[in-house]
């Protein structure tokens, strides 16, 4: 105890006073408020450009949607103006009959989430596999294939597309006839000449290489020892531990298979077999239709964003962990 | 585990097989889309392509025609798929690498030497008494061949609103007097003096085969062209002689001066909403137009730059398959199809001009006395058919490049020369294309 509690004085001493205490609590206290004001000053700052950001990417999105609700000539005349981006004027759901009328679209819809299905799920498993093998399995030639897949990666599509088509329309398929298969030649014309093509991919490979090469040996080495094969292995414990990579893959494989454009042009004559963005020029006559336009491209657009939406957590967390941007 | 694990990778591999044989089985239903084949009955099926999708009107009276067709006879059966205008020659060359064309196919007219020249069609053997009553420009040729004929032609002009004309006190021109160039350039001046901002539409802001079929005959009109057309063989001298220079110096000072602009948007919009005086635009565009201006609307001969007025011909057309199995079929289908009654249809669900006198008389827009009627005079007076050469595919996308090079300020002389570099070494390089 200080000498000045003996003496039955206020507390003084380091302490100080009891109203120095206080003062001090009281300013404490004030800089603690003062502190949290900063907090929030900087959090509101700091949201303030990502609002404006969000705004800013949003607007497409707004702009396509409130169009779809207007005839050609107000789309036009507003476009210069914030209406551009405000449902007001003349609204109506006339273009998305139009577009009814104009285009299958639930077909379109539906051959899209057929075929963007098929290449997402077939994709993963067989890349995953193969850069599996690449990632972990001992065999003579792999970074020499490695490396052969990755040059892959520099030939454009367009460049390959009329010699992919020659040959397509040459290989062997199965076809029913009165219920009896039968062994004929060309793919054209079909959904799988969509999908077959797409399914391996020299990204994603390259991408589950990488990812399986940072998981540990010792994995693999003790699941060999409990008896584990390779392909148990693969299942039981890389795929496990690859939910990014496999979340990634699936993201950048969905949106062009999603988007594809050039290849149902050419392989696929039949308009029940075509996808959604075939079916985008149906709107460009002599005058674009502007409205059915928008109508069309909100209709195709809903199935991904609900896609995004579903899978926003996987979408962040992959490329938080793989740092790659699609 | 690796016990339990096979029959797991067996049953992957089979559900994406059997996945894929269904995915595969599903689109082989249909059957194909290659040349003759034999449907149900011993009817032989005819494949036949149109760029028409999304189109309607159009599709309307092909459905018509077809339905007529098949039910008129037990021989045959026309079977139609229709790609979206866009996207339809990339799927043709698609097609013709991959062996898959179908008999009958529709093309622009401007196409047709090329794809003749490649092997695609074959000429077109119809009843010669059809040929000689289309529109000569509704008649493809190539090599004195006929290989395509079309329902309908297409035909550009002037739009103008009287009032607006007579209040500047613009001279109303006429098929027997034009606007000269001088006039012309006048009267845009002036309507510019009178508040309109930029008082010619002249479609600058389109891409594409528009700026061949709008631009390159008024280049005509000035006494260039896209080629020689004597022999085919070269570009020298027409695209870059003193007439096309001095035409491409006006058409460029017609922007710097904000007579025209490429700003806007495709169609006749401003133009309907007086917020242009002049539109240069085609016979598609006009009941819109009629409705906006009504009785004030004029259809307005394209001027004269120097060797009379020119107007673009060839619109689309039809022609057979180089490698259609049953050729007698589809030119039964075709000889079928040009009826007046048709072409008539044509012409008026779609706006076009009629190919034929007596689908003409037919028309409710393009008869006499009908509001449409001037664009037939024009097509009659003014239309020229773009070069006949399997060049012209490398001929418009270079144009057009210069074109908008020309109208962003590049030197004229030197982008014109260029242009004819360009243009000449493809024709050499394919060793004249046959000429």
């Amino acid at each position: 105890m200080s000498s000045d509690t003996t003496r039955g004085g206020p507390p003084s001493g380091r302490l100080g006073t009891p109203d120095q205490m206080a003062a001090r609590d009281a300013e404490r206290v004030r800089s603690a408020e003062e502190a949290a004001r900063r907090r929030r000053r900087r959090k509101v700052v700091g949201y303030v450009p990502m609002v404006l950001l969000a705004l800013f990417f949003l607007f497409p999105l707004v702009f396509m949607f409130v169009s779809s609700l207007k005839p050609d000539a107000q789309i036009l005349s507003d476009i210069d103006s914030p209406q551009a981006f405000l449902p007001v004027g003349d609204i109506s759901l006339d273009n998305y009959s139009g577009v009814f009328d104009r285009v299958p679209v639930a077909r379109f819809i539906l051959n899209s989430v057929l075929v963007t299905t098929l290449i997402v799920g077939l994709g993963v498993i067989v890349n995953s596999m193969a850069g599996f093998a690449l990632s972990r399995l001992e065999w003579s030639g792999r970074k020499v294939l490695l490396t052969v897949i990755i040059a892959t990666l520099i030939v454009p599509f367009e460049t390959i597309a009329i010699p992919m088509v020659y040959w397509v329309s040459k290989l062997p398929t199965i076809v029913m006839e009165n219920g009896v298969p039968m062994y004929d030649f060309g793919w054209l014309n079909s959904y799988h000449v969509q999908i077959v093509p797409f399914i391996a991919n020299a990204f994603s490979i390259f991408l589950f290489t990488q990812y399986f090469s940072t998981i540990p040996k010792s994995f693999d080495e003790a699941a060999r020892i409990d008896g584990a094969g390779w392909f148990t292995i693969y299942r039981r414990i890389i795929v496990p531990l690859s939910g990014p990579a496999f979340a990634t893959v699936a993201i950048l494989t969905f949106l062009p298979a999603w988007n594809q454009y050039l290849w149902p042009l050419m392989v696929v004559q039949q308009e029940e077999l075509r996808p959604v963005m075939v079916g985008m020029q149906y709107f460009f006559q002599i005058n674009p239709a502007w409205g059915e336009v928008m109508a069309y491209t909100s209709l195709i657009t809903l199935p991904v964003l609900v896609m995004f939406l579903a899978f926003q957590r996987a979408f962040v967390s992959s490329i938080a962990s793989s740092g790659v941007k699609g | 585990m690796t016990r339990r694990s096979l029959p797991g990778m067996l049953a992957m591999t089979a559900a994406s097989a059997t996945l894929l044989a269904a995915c595969g089985q599903a689109g082989q239903a249909d059957g194909g889309s290659g040349g003759g084949g034999d449907a149900d009955g011993g009817t032989t099926e005819i494949s036949m392509w149109t760029h028409s999708a999304g189109n309607p009107a159009e599709l309307e009276v092909y459905e018509q025609i077809i339905a007529d067709f098949n039910g008129s006879q037990d021989d045959y059966e026309v079977v139609m798929e229709s790609f979206p205008q866009g996207a339809y020659n990339d799927a043709v060359v698609a097609g013709a690498a991959a062996g898959d064309l179908p008999c009958l196919l529709d093309m622009d007219g401007p196409i047709v030497p090329n794809w003749a020249w490649a092997g695609y069609i074959q000429p077109l053997g119809i009843d010669e008494g059809i040929i000689d009553s289309l529109l000569p420009t509704a008649v493809g040729r190539y090599q004195d061949e006929v290989y395509s004929a079309g329902y309908w032609d297409a035909a550009l002009s002037i739009f103008a609103r009287e009032s607006v004309l007579t209040e500047n006190g613009i001279r109303i021109p006429t098929t027997d007097e034009p606007w000269t160039l001088e006039e012309f350039d006048a009267a845009l001046v002036t309507l510019q003096g009178a508040g309109y901002e930029t008082p010619l539409d002249i479609g600058a802001e389109d891409a594409g085969e528009w700026w061949p079929y709008a631009y390159s005959p008024m280049l005509q009109s000035a006494g260039g062209d896209l080629i020689d057309r004597d022999t085919f063989l070269t570009a020298d001298g027409a695209l870059n002689g003193p007439e096309a220079v001095e035409f491409f110096e006006w058409f460029q000072s017609a922007f710097e001066r904000g007579l025209a602009s490429d700003a806007g948007t495709i169609g006749n919009e401003e133009f309907n909403n007086d917020e242009v005086a002049l539109s240069y635009t085609g016979v598609w565009n006009a009941l819109g137009s009629l409705e906006a201006a009504g009785d004030d609307l004029l259809i307005l001969p394209p001027p004269d730059f120097g060797n009379g007025p020119k107007i673009g011909g060839a619109s689309w057309q039809w022609g057979i398959s180089a490698e259609c199995a049953d050729a007698d079929g589809a030119r039964a289908y075709l000889e079928f199809s040009f009826q007046d009654e048709y072409i008539a249809a044509f012409a008026d669900k779609q706006v076009v001009i009629p190919a034929t006198k007596g689908a003409e008389e037919l028309s409710e827009m393009f008869g006499e006395g009908d509001p449409l009627q001037p664009f037939v005079e024009l097509s009659q007076l003014y239309a020229l058919e773009r070069p006949p050469t399997p060049a012209y595919a490398v001929i418009s996308s270079v144009f057009e490049r210069a074109g908008k090079d020309i109208m962003n300020g590049a030197d004229v002389q030197s982008t014109l020369d260029q242009a004819v570099q360009e243009i000449d070494a493809n024709i050499e390089s394919n060793d004249g294309y046959g000429f």
